[in-house]
């Protein structure tokens, strides 16, 4: 399941935050914990903010969450599988029975998106889930279905692809690049703008999966320190036989003597 | 030569001395904090956000710390593998600050997981595509061969009948074991890295990241065994010979050679020399590290400056303190954004205490058992009330000479 947005539709009522914390049950009496250039960012209590962006003349407002990544670096970066995608819907899922709290994911996800419970006694992760027991049965989630203006829509991916890419090429006024169609590998959440993507806040990212660094990396260190065993192995042998002979040597000298 | 006091418990050596009295304080403090800690979380203890989500604990204790342990490894290496016999006299203390620097890396990691009764999960949930996951494999298992290489030190001592001859028969595998694992991990946590491509500043990512932690690692080891021995000079009356300590220094200043080389490598192939002189916060402290931690030391250990003892313990200090730049440049500077952590008062007084705890059990060890090459070794009165200040002045003394 995918959501394509359409920037230029959203009148920032800001129903889809509330969808968001009503379905989840977050606490809505929570201050901001964290802001950037006055703008709200999101936290524990906040998996989805809307962001109000003034652009020369125009008024845009951008819905942040989790982009749900097609190779999420956060999930690849847990050590203990507390996130997951789920594969019939492409969610990125948050298990925190699993976790065990050392926040690699935070420090490893390239839009900086998994927030922490700073709070809490046993701090978990927090970060959009894209209602995944919604997705399962057939739904939408709670912040597409609350969305009233037709901004949001979720389907396929490759269907939502389809319809952004006629969008894009029939309709002058709009950017011609789908934010979340290669960034980092691509992503499940689609934007299209009119306003180029830079100047409302998205960040530049290259289409190398940044997985794919430490996939590399680890694919070698089997083979690397099975090598570099065998190569000690038989270094200390050689050396355990060194020794021998030289006793050996010492007691025939002795013996001679 | 006057020593300290010294009691006898129960056939144990207990020297108390003003230092020991304030390094007690120390660790008193950090239980507090630490309960703190575990039972509140990290509001009050801590001042990590999500923006510095890791913050002092990781990129001091645990970072420098194990890249301050590589002592442990690379004396190992050269003494058990590569015969250099000459270096035997420093491989106990070095596998004695190993397994006390692993020890406490642990520590430090557990304060600082949120949920710390499920610090076992990774050995039955398997993430094997997290770098983290190796890491915590390496060190797990890397900390148990430790234990059991110092266990026959510790059983020339006690269960001399009962163990000790079975220690000494398995030692050499373990020593292999032992070599395989701290050159995996080393070389991991720098792999962590790898994946914050898009949040880290240029000049610190690169591929060869994992390379260049195994070989800073591998360097700030024997400088770290050259500070340490100093320090034990001071205190224990307890000298290394020159040649030993400088044969030591200049292999790691060859390996720091050629990790100097590929850091050049790497700016040339990436284009990345617009970013050194740029001027900003990150070029400076990139400019700082390579000047300190490496090039200087470089020269020092390469020119007639070598043959003097304060030469040797120049070059060690700049490297330790430039490798935990280098570390704490990798964590901070590199992912900079709005600079608003600074460790709360909480972690660096468990920083602190963990640190004074290191240092206490490794006076009760080497007052008890043969580390430093004498049985029980005994801590030397420099003078009545004035210990640290002459602590000080002796390293100044050697420097200047």
């Amino acid at each position: 399941m995918a959501v394509l947005v359409d920037i230029t539709k959203c009148i920032g009522c800001g129903g889809c935050s509330v969808a968001c914390k009503l379905y989840n049950k977050l606490d809505f009496k929570a201050k901001p914990r964290n802001k950037k250039d006055g703008k709200v960012e999101l936290d524990d209590n906040r998996w989805t903010v809307i962001q109000a962006n003034r652009t020369q003349d125009k008024l845009r407002f951008v819905k942040k969450q989790c982009l749900h990544c097609l190779e999420p670096a956060c999930a690849s970066a847990c050590f203990s599988k507390a996130i997951q995608k789920d594969e019939k819907t492409g969610a990125v899922v948050y298990y925190p029975d699993l976790c065990v709290g050392c926040r690699y994911c935070l420090v490893a996800c390239p839009y900086s998106i998994p927030k922490y419970q700073w709070n809490e006694q046993f701090p978990q992760v927090a970060k959009c889930q894209m209602c995944d027991t919604r997705l399962q049965n057939g739904d939408a989630p709670a912040c597409v279905s609350a969305c009233t203006t037709g901004c949001l829509t979720s389907g396929k991916r490759d269907d939502l692809l389809k319809r952004a890419h006629e969008i894009i090429d029939n309709d002058p006024r709009y950017v011609k690049h789908i934010y979340g169609e290669h960034e980092v590998g691509g992503a499940e959440w689609l934007y299209i703008s009119d306003v180029p993507f830079e100047e409302l806040g998205f960040k530049q990212v290259s289409e190398t999966p940044v997985t794919s660094y430490s996939k590399s990396y680890l694919s070698k260190v089997p083979g690397f320190a099975v090598a570099w065993a065998l190569f000690l192995a038989g270094l200390g042998y050689y050396n355990h036989r060194v020794e021998k002979n030289k006793k050996s040597d010492d007691n025939d000298k002795g013996q001679e003597g | 030569m006057k020593v300290y006091k010294c009691f006898r418990i129960l056939g144990w050596d207990f020297t108390i001395t003003p230092v020991r009295f304030v390094l007690t304080g120390f660790v008193a403090l950090m239980v507090v904090a630490v309960v703190l800690r575990l039972l509140t979380g990290f509001q009050y203890v801590t001042n990590l956000t999500d923006e510095t989500p890791w913050g002092m604990w990781i990129a001091f204790d645990v970072m420098c710390g194990v890249a301050l342990a590589g002592g442990g490894y690379s004396t190992a290496l050269l003494v058990s593998m590569f015969r250099c016999k000459q270096y035997e006299e420093v491989t106990r203390g070095a596998l004695l600050t190993s397994l006390l620097g692993y020890i406490l890396v642990m520590a430090g990691l557990f304060l600082d997981i949120g949920q710390w009764f499920n610090f076992w999960r990774p050995f039955v949930s398997w993430g094997y595509t997290s770098v983290l996951f190796e890491v915590f494999w390496c060190i797990s298992i890397y900390t148990t061969i430790l234990s059991f290489e110092f266990f026959e030190i510790i059983t020339e001592r006690i269960l001399v009948k009962k163990l000790h001859k079975y220690v000494v028969k398995i030692l050499p595998i373990l020593i292999v074991i032992g070599l395989v694992f701290p050159v995996l991990h080393q070389s991991s946590l720098g792999g962590l890295f790898l994946i914050m491509k898009e949040k880290m500043f240029p000049l610190w990512w690169s591929e060869f990241l994992p390379i260049y932690f195994l070989m800073s690692s591998f360097f700030v080891g024997s400088a770290m065994v050259a500070v340490e021995t100093s320090l034990a000079k001071n205190a224990y009356g307890h000298e290394i010979r020159h040649e030993v300590m400088l044969g030591m220094s200049r292999i790691g200043a060859g390996v720091m050679f050629a990790y100097f080389v590929l850091k050049l490598y790497d700016l040339f192939e990436k284009h990345e020399w617009g970013y050194v002189f740029q001027g900003s916060l990150q070029s400076n402290m990139y400019c700082i590290e390579m000047l300190f931690g490496i090039i200087i030391p470089l020269i020092i250990i390469f020119s007639p400056l070598s043959k003097k003892r304060g030469g040797i313990l120049a070059y060690s200090w700049l490297v330790v303190l430039g490798v935990v730049l280098n570390r704490l440049n990798c964590v901070f500077t590199s992912m900079y954004e709005s600079g608003s952590y600074f460790p709360g008062v909480g972690e660096i007084i468990v920083s602190v205490g963990l640190i004074s705890m290191g240092i206490l059990i490794y006076c009760f060890l080497v007052e008890n058992f043969n580390i430093i090459g004498n049985e029980r070794a005994v801590q030397i009165k420099i003078d009545k009330d004035k210990d640290i200040k002459n602590l000080i002045w002796t390293l100044l003394r050697t420097k200047k000479r």
